[in-house]
């Protein structure tokens, strides 16, 4: 069983490494929930396909989807990556606290192992696959319309970048399926990591998934900040971009800076695994502190990579629902940029306790503190803008009122956590566990369902039901508040974090209450599919078409939803901030334009999906020791860039007429629109277009 | 009847807290509690505006209140914005002086003010295991750090295995542990009593159960301890040293006598030099 099976052929593959007949042989709940989850994966996979195939969507799929350069479809690919793993790591979130709220003075029904396997895959996924993946599907999407551009810089480069995190995304799948995933956690520490200590293919899972991740997002850094440099139409100069661009700016650079050391890290890390260099092992030389430092060098500005959208985020749905200018444009924008540049600065509060001088931790430490400043201050901005506004309770403004208000708490904790003395104690606790989640539940996940929720309409030109949003809202907070208040107790009182059973029964009401929180957390994702399901079926009723229904202040707004794929029939030139928010009130600004012109748009190219897959199937082989896999996938990914170059024939013309008929029967519908006043904005009175008053 | 269930969980829970630095038992993790107490105090300025304002201005500027003042292009003033940039520049100012303060004070490695010399303990860290020696007595115990009330213990860390890291919580907190190297940690335990000690960073299946306890114990009794162990303990020879490195948990305390000299530094070195130790 335990004997490789065709080594040449399939490399490490043993019988064993199938979940299926290890639960077969050892019947133990930890084995079948393996068993089950590789299960699902294996089903839901061939139900997708099934469903493509008796659908006849094939061709629809590759021509309209797989193969499009257009950024507004990888944005949106990118975001059901992010849905897909949102729901796989929400469950094993689950699946740990009921573990921890069983496991009290007892073995509960997760192996230590497996237990290890679902932080890992957690916290790996959450960061790389979700988060990142969501607020770049978001940046894409939205950039380019919001700067009056009709697409990114390197639109194949974009959809390389997406095929990238795809195979990486399909690797963390395949690790439920074949083989085991590591126990190494989300930061992957050697010596633990390296061969010596975990030879199987756990790491070398998570060294390549996480590659494919980092270097995806180094690429789409460059293409994001060449755009918003190199795109802008006539008259967007850079402060008059809307807060949700600055800040991806500010992501984008992070990005381009920050991925590389990861990539330098794991990089490293498979030279160690692989070449039996010795890098980050404990024998001949090698030393695990350079991989922290690495590490953190990225670790920490990525907490900012993820968070700063979600403050432009923020930003747009505060002024919209409080129809009201931004309070403190500039001094955002500084803000922003500041805490681009301190986020590099700050690394090393991750390791206090790895033996450094007193004078070391406490520059750090108060470099740390520092950072909190411009972070703190923005809050401000949002609260003066709400004032003197009219502010309206949607689904979006409910989860900034949130954000804001728990974000100061994962902020306090922060500057605790900034006081090296007070974090020798509460380092790798529950405690820790808790402040981060604090900052990314609040400061990333709350602002990336604000923006779908916020944006849905624009992109599939359909309102999202409110009732079910605001339930799916409401069990987020206070899921939030019951999951995770209690692991800063359980961190003061000295749990450590990834323990998989404890002994002290003082912790178990506790353990009950984050259990309790952790379901109503599923909840919140249930509510919102639910949410998906009912908005789809009654979407003829609340439809808009129009492309307004929250009287937007920026770009993306004065197009129709969903935009034609040329984004704007011409490119806008605009003479100040906001200008369409204030062009509805000044001028006529669904006036056609004098004249329209043929636009050359992308053709479709597969060079992307065949470097996705061809680069998915190398790393696979790279984690079996597939090597004929491995060099096949590199030669596939090469010839595919040599090829691509020889294409000549690049582009296609949308002709004049066909965007005179697009753009003409849009304005026809905006002018039989009746004008929906904020009152009722979330009733099916909205047909996208806003009554201006001003 | 749920409010009474809430209830009988938070009183049953109130004892967790107990297990950590709330119920210091030595001057080091004292000095961090106090610390904790006034960062919080000064925090609770930091958060309350903005918990007092979020609520306040969004339910008064709400659209269905017609009597209030809408200003839609209102988007700047410099006193509101000195208001929001000066304060928290001067609490961070107040808090990085204290900050670098406490750093120094209670800095890990720094010798504890005592007339006694410290009693020097060597720790390494192994899978999934503690292994404390006592190089002035040649013994050696495995998850159990006994100590004499109110004298300094100087602790010097290495590891056999991966990284590790060493918590007290309600004594003195983490310092990381690694192969090849040397780290310090100094506190001291005012009362007698156990208290329980851990690794925090995750190495592996036996992990949850890498715990020890530090008995604390008043000086007589402490030398007691040290004859009885020296007269009992098994000693150390080569198959302990191998048994030791095994991947294995101690279900209770073990004791060691004849410990050769020099044998931290032997196991700190140990992995230099040759591969990885376990394949
Ligand atoms: C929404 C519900 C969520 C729940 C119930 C949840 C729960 C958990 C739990 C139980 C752990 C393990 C704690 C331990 O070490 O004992 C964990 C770890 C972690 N979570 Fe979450 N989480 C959630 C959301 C998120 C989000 C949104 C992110 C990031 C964007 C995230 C990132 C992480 C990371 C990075 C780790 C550390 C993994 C490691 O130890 O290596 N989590 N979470
Ligand atoms: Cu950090
Ligand atoms: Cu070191």
């Amino acid at each position: 069983m335990t004997d490789p099976v065709w080594p040449m052929l399939l490399g490490r593959f043993t019988w064993d490494s199938l979940p299926f007949v290890r639960a077969w042989h050892n019947p133990t709940t930890n084995e079948l929930i393996a068993a089950a989850a590789g299960g699902i994966v294996v089903v839901s996979g061939i139900a997708v396909l099934v469903l493509i195939t008796v659908l006849r969507r094939w061709r629809w799929l590759w021509t309209e989807w797989l193969t499009s350069l257009d950024h507004k479809k990888i944005g949106i690919l990118y975001i059901v990556i992010a849905l897909v793993m949102l729901a796989r790591a929400l469950v094993e979130a689950n699946l740990m606290r009921l573990q921890q709220a069983v496991a009290v003075g007892n073995p509960g029904f997760v192996a230590p192992e497996h237990f290890a396997e679902l932080f890992s895959t957690h916290g790996s996924i959450m960061i790389f696959f979700m988060a990142m993946p969501f607020l770049t599907g978001l940046i894409n999407y939205l950039v380019p319309l919001q700067i009056g551009a009709r697409d990114v810089a390197f639109p194949v480069l974009n959809a390389i970048s997406l095929w990238l995190t795809a195979a990486g995304a399909a690797l963390m799948m395949a690790s439920l399926v074949i083989g085991r995933f590591s126990t190494g956690g989300w930061s992957g520490y050697p010596p633990f990591t390296e061969i010596g200590f975990n030879p199987g293919v756990g790491p070398d899972y998570w060294i390549w998934a996480v590659t494919l991740g980092s270097l995806a997002s180094t690429m789409t850094g460059i293409n994001i900040a060449v755009t918003i440099y190199k795109m802008r139409c006539p008259g967007m100069k850079l402060m008059r971009m809307p807060l949700f661009t600055w800040t991806s700016l500010c992501t984008a650079i992070l990005m381009i800076f920050a991925m590389p050391p990861l990539t330098v890290a794991t990089a490293l890390l498979a030279l160690d695994r692989y070449l039996g260099f010795h890098f980050f092992t404990n024998a001949l030389g090698g030393n695990m502190m350079h991989y922290a430092n690495l590490f953190w060098m990225f670790g920490h500005p990525e907490v900012y990579i993820v968070i700063l959208p979600a403050f432009g985020i923020y930003s747009e749905v505060v002024s919209t629902f409080s129809s009201k200018e931004l309070y403190g444009y500039k001094s955002l924008v500084i803000a922003t940029m500041a805490i681009a540049v301190l986020s590099f600065t700050v690394w090393l509060h991750h390791f206090f306790t790895m033996g450094q001088s007193a004078s070391i931790n406490a520059a750090f430490g108060i470099a740390t503190m520092a950072i909190g400043v411009p972070t703190g201050v923005k809050i401000y901005n949002w609260i003066w803008t709400m004032f003197r506004g009219e502010v309206r309770f949607t689904t979006p403004m409910i989860y900034a009122l949130a954000f804001m208000m728990t974000f100061v708490l994962g902020g306090l904790t922060g500057i605790i956590l900034a006081f090296p003395p007070l974090d020798y104690i509460v380092h790798n606790t529950l405690f820790l566990v808790a402040h981060f989640h604090n900052m990314l539940i609040p400061g990333t996940l709350y602002g990336l369902l604000a923006a779908y929720t916020f944006w849905f309409p624009k992109v599939f030109g359909y309102r999202l039901d409110e009732r079910w949003g605001r339930i799916s809202c409401l069990c987020w907070i206070v899921g939030f508040y019951l999951a995770f208040m209690p692991l800063y107790v359980l961190g003061a009182s000295g749990m450590a974090r990834r323990t998989q059973a404890v002994m002290e029964t003082a912790y178990r009401p506790w353990l009950y209450m984050a259990e309790a929180g952790a379901l109503i957390l599923l909840c919140a994702f249930a509510a919102l599919i639910v949410q998906l399901w009912v908005s789809i079926r009654r979407r003829g009723a609340n439809d808009v078409f129009v492309g307004d229904p929250w009287d937007g202040r920026a770009l993306e707004w004065s197009v129709s939803a969903p935009p034609p794929e040329f984004n704007f029939a011409r490119l806008p030139h605009v003479d100040q901030a906001h200008w369409f928010y204030d062009a509805k009130r000044k001028y006529a600004p669904y006036a056609p334009p004098i004249a329209y012109h043929d636009i050359w748009m992308l053709r479709n190219s597969a060079v992307a999906p065949v470097i996705g897959i061809a680069s998915g199937a190398a790393t696979f082989g790279l984690v079996w020791h597939m090597w004929w896999l491995a060099i096949f996938g590199l030669i596939v990914i090469f010839a595919a860039v040599v090829a691509r170059s020889f294409v000549r024939d690049t582009h296609r013309v949308i002709p004049a007429s066909e965007v005179a008929r697009i753009d003409e029967s849009w304005r026809e519908a905006t002018a039989r629109a009746q004008p929906v006043p904020r009152e009722i904005e979330t009733s099916p009175a909205n047909q996208g277009l806003a009554l201006v008053r001003s | 009847m749920a409010s009474l269930a809430a209830l009988l969980l938070l009183l049953g829970g109130c004892g967790a807290l107990d297990l950590g630095v709330m119920n210091h038992a030595g001057p080091v993790a004292a000095d961090q509690w106090r610390l904790y107490k006034i960062v919080a105090v000064v925090l609770i300025f930091v958060a309350g505006p903005v918990l007092l304002l979020v609520p306040l201005i969004a339910y008064h500027y709400r659209l269905d209140n017609k009597d209030d003042a809408y200003r839609p292009n209102w988007g700047f003033s410099w006193s509101l914005e000195a208001l929001i940039w000066l304060p928290p520049i001067a609490i961070v100012a107040g808090l990085g002086v204290l900050l670098c303060d406490a750093t120094h004070q209670l800095d890990p490695y720094r010798a504890l003010p005592s007339k006694q010399p410290p009693l020097e303990v060597q720790v390494v860290a192994l899978d999934w295991k503690w292994l404390f020696i006592y190089p002035d007595d040649g013994i050696a115990t495995v998850n159990q750090l006994a100590v004499p009330v109110g004298r300094p213990v100087h602790l010097s860390l290495t590891s056999g295995t991966v990284m590790q890291s060493l918590l007290i919580p309600q004594l003195a907190g983490q310092i990381y542990a690694m192969a090849g190297m040397r780290t310090q940690l100094n506190f001291a335990a005012d009362r007698p009593g156990v208290y329980r000690g851990l690794n925090t960073q995750f190495n592996g299946a036996g992990f949850q159960h890498q715990k020890f306890s530090v008995v604390a114990m008043p000086d007589r009794e402490y030398r007691h301890w040290l004859t009885l162990r020296a007269a009992d303990g098994q000693p150390f020879d080569d198959n302990v040293l191998k048994s030791l490195m095994q991947k294995s948990v101690a279900q209770r305390p073990l004791f060691f006598s004849k410990v050769p000299p020099g044998l931290f530094e032997h196991m700190m070195m140990a992995n230099m030099q040759k591969e990885e130790a376990i394949r």
